[in-house]
């Protein structure tokens, strides 16, 4: 094994790891502020968790950019091709 | 391991490989059509079961385009709801043993990303005709035509990588953990991507309704809108 796929595995795992840091606290704060909003009006639960599903989609989606690039250095690799 | 981001062929019909993707979306395709066509043949003013169920699920559509977008449901029905169930079945269809779900595959995704993207343009055109289109990226004001350009570039991809990377995500993770473990530990996992399936299906449909809307809304705000609009709510 030489540098490059070292250097490709070790950065698949920090993109993954330190890419879900970002979206697991924005999510967080996203259901938090959803909860509360739902315990003072529980009359607008839907309309809220409607929006609730689509923002987190949102935020999720820049996990799912970190998933894609880790898996394009792992198995796309343009640089060991 | 096998990269979940190219696919083998399975055939090949002439030039064209037939990638095991393809089967199951012309298998799904088959099922709904000929589903669709066989449920609705005999409609009736009072409703069998089966009819009721089927208004159930429309009504729901309807309900749901309806409190995204304000619109009237009537001319996105077909879109969004074929959206809507297409990918619902796509996602279920891992359900099946030995079936990987097609949009777990980037080319299945992208297929739909550009049907959206095409259908942002068809329905804003015909809306507001090729005019009031153009003036949807000067929404809110000129400054903002490039930002709208690009946009209405990355919006439609970053879709296409959202439905791609959960699905993919979930469909790899069960494949990793039936390796290492064994036969029915994966199935709370399974249980899992009902779920995100599911919820992606729904935020599919909802965001292609909210990037036609947004687009038919910003193209039909002229000031002459505006002046008749006042001037109805003051009569």
């Amino acid at each position: 094994m030489d540098y490059i796929s070292i250097t490709s595995i070790v950065c698949a795992a920090f993109a993954v790891s330190f890419g879900a840091i970002g979206p697991a606290l924005a999510e967080g704060r996203a259901v938090a502020a959803a909860m509360d909003a739902i315990a003072r009006q529980p009359e607008a639960a839907n309309t809220i968790s409607r929006t609730l599903f689509v923002g987190l989609a949102m935020i999720e989606t820049t996990a799912i950019y970190c998933l894609v690039i880790s898996l394009l250095l792992l198995f796309a690799n343009p640089l060991l091709a | 391991m096998n990269s979940p981001l190219e696919s083998a062929a399975l055939f090949q019909i002439g030039p064209v490989p037939i990638t095991q993707a393809i089967v199951t979306t012309w298998v799904i395709m088959a099922v709904l059509v000929v589903g669709a066509y066989l449920l609705t043949r005999r409609l009736s003013l009072r409703p069998s079961k089966r009819q009721v169920a089927l208004e159930l699920l429309v009504d729901t559509l309807d309900t749901q385009i309806r409190e995204t977008s304000g619109a009237q449901p009537a001319p996105y029905r077909g879109f969004i709801g074929t959206l809507f169930v297409f990918i619902l079945a796509a996602n279920w269809s891992s359900l099946i043993p030995g079936v990987e779900p097609p949009t777990a595959k980037l080319e299945t995704d992208a297929a739909l990303a550009v049907l959206v993207f095409i259908s942002v343009i068809w329905f804003g055109v015909r809306g507001n005709g090729v005019g009031g289109y153009l003036k949807s990226f000067a929404a809110p004001n000129p400054v903002m035509i490039p930002l709208n350009m690009l946009a209405s570039v990355t919006r439609v991809f970053s879709m296409f990588v959202r439905l791609f990377g959960n699905v993919m995500s979930g469909v790899f993770v069960i494949a990793i953990v039936a390796s290492l473990a064994g036969l029915l530990v994966p199935i709370p996992l399974m249980a899992l991507d009902l779920l995100t399936g599911l919820v992606q299906a729904y935020i599919f449909a909802v965001l292609a309704m909210v990037f036609i809307s947004s687009t038919v809304e910003d193209g039909a705000h002229t000031p002459a809108d505006l002046e008749t609009s006042a001037k109805k709510k003051d009569s």
